[in-house]
């Protein structure tokens, strides 16, 4: 899984990193979604898959093999 | 953990064989989402009303209105995800009738669709005033199409009046001000946002709406719009002025399309009566704007009209469908953004809340708000602190499971 974010679409929810925090942050001054890992291990699939559907930007995309 | 896992280890053959989603939008395009990603593999048609590919809705007050987007940068998913999805995308087709016994879904074109489980997520359409109807010049924003018309008006407009003082209108108004438009913001509320933000957050937009040079014509009711000739002249307050206006938008909030439901027996009460597991009726369930469900942590029936509920609440719908029966049981949140400001608000920030800012200040306008009553917090604000205010949602009293990082 290949995991990609769309700053400019961010709107600073924070879904992402309530869901798969050891995979997505904020920037601390606004709010913006940092990716810290863009291939996370399979077993936090299920969680960053929920976090791309949570997102209520839709600035998470997902490609690769699952 | 509820809610990832597929149907190995269920009873598959309890999985309903089709599962028709009415409604085309973010809360309908969810729960297709969401049943697939939790294992379900059956027939799956997503009915829509408009002619548009399932759409965001939250750009076309800004980025949209404002020109900065295209209207293809809306469409929530490309055409290879939508087509990953499996689902059978019926569009331009309002649903006119439900017949709840046999789960049969009447459309305005003629077709008849009958599914195992009809989920409804027809959303909302706005309010109008009295006297609107075919007067030139007059808006409402709820559908992208609204988003163009009203953007080209406001290139060649030289007064608009917004008509409400909620979310939508004072970002109309905000991003009408951003493009150089004279913007006059009227409403019944003392402050823009009053009844989401409380006094003090919406005294603040307020005096940001001021500086940005929009005319605020606050605490008077909207009764009518003046005309001539079939093209709007004003807006007349209950105070008796009127208010000079070549165009004029209505933002006075929005109503559940559910005029398709009226004879199906089901519970309408601004919006779909549903149940703790948004079950409307066996077999019938309801998923954002339009839904009014039971919150068995809040103990309180709620209808919710923002974003993240629309894919929250989805995500429930889609597990209940499956057999997960689990409550749905959000921390509410939404977010604004109006000229420099962005405000994050999470959980219900009653303007009879006691406030305490907790980090940052107002003057530097970057802080965090809790809203405490009875002692517990009930409400985070953050301005331009997104991030921080996140980090506060566990102090809140609805206890969810999303507050604990699990959905």
């Amino acid at each position: 899984m290949k995991v990609a974010v769309d700053q400019d679409r961010c709107c600073g929810a924070g879904a992402c990193v309530l869901l798969a925090p050891d995979v997505f942050d904020q920037r601390d001054d606004d709010g913006v979604v940092v990716l810290l890992d863009g291939q996370p291990p399979e077993e936090l699939h299920a969680l960053v898959g929920e976090a791309a559907a949570a997102c209520p930007g839709a600035a998470i995309s997902l490609g690769g093999t699952a | 953990m509820p809610g990832c896992g597929d149907l190995a280890g269920r009873d598959r053959v309890s999985a309903p064989g089709h599962v028709l989603v009415v409604g085309a939008s973010a809360s309908g395009l969810s729960t297709a989402e969401a049943l697939r990603r939790k294992g379900y593999q059956n027939r799956l048609t997503v009915l829509g009303a408009e002619p548009h590919l399932p759409y965001d809705r939250p750009p076309l007050s800004k980025q949209v209105l404002a020109g900065l987007w295209s209207p293809e940068r809306v469409q929530l998913r490309q055409p290879a995800a939508l087509s990953t999805l499996d689902a059978e995308f019926l569009l331009d087709d309002p649903a006119t009738r439900l017949d709840v016994a046999e789960r049969a879904v009447h459309t305005a074109s003629g077709r008849v669709l009958t599914a195992d489980v009809v989920v409804v997520a027809t959303g909302l359409r706005p309010r109008v005033l009295p006297g609107q109807a075919g007067l030139r010049g007059v808006h409402v924003l709820r559908t992208l199409d609204d988003a163009l018309a009203l953007r080209s008006a406001l290139l060649s407009c030289s007064r608009l009046v917004v008509v409400g003082d909620g979310v939508l209108g004072a970002e109309i108004a905000a991003t009408a001000r951003g493009m150089g438009v004279a913007v006059t913001l009227a409403g019944p509320q003392p402050a823009p946002l009053a009844a989401q933000l409380g006094p003090l957050a919406a005294g603040l937009l307020g005096e940001l709406h001021a500086e940005n040079g929009v005319d605020l014509r606050l605490g008077a009711a909207v009764t009518g719009l003046t005309e001539r000739d079939g093209d709007v002249t004003g807006v007349c307050l209950a105070d008796g002025e009127t208010l000079p206006a070549d165009l004029v938008v209505v933002a006075l909030g929005a109503a559940p399309v559910t005029e398709w439901l009226a004879d199906s027996g089901l519970t309408l009460d601004n919006g779909l009566v549903c149940d703790s597991r948004c079950r409307a009726a066996e077999g019938v369930y309801g998923v954002g704007d339009v839904a009014r469900w039971h919150h068995e942590t809040l103990d309180t029936v709620l209808r919710l009209e923002n974003r993240t509920n629309a894919v929250e609440q989805a995500g429930v719908v889609a597990g209940n469908i499956l057999g997960e029966d689990r409550p749905y049981t959000p921390v509410p949140y939404f977010w604004t953004d109006q000229f420099d400001a962005k405000v994050h608000v999470h959980g219900i920030p009653r303007a009879d809340a006691e406030v305490s800012i907790v980090e940052g200040s107002t003057a530097d306008r970057r802080f965090v708000a809790t809203y405490h009553r009875d002692g517990a917090v009930v409400g985070v604000l953050g301005w331009n602190m997104p991030k921080q205010a996140r980090l506060r949602r566990r102090e809140l009293v609805a206890n969810s499971a999303l507050v604990e990082g699990k959905p």
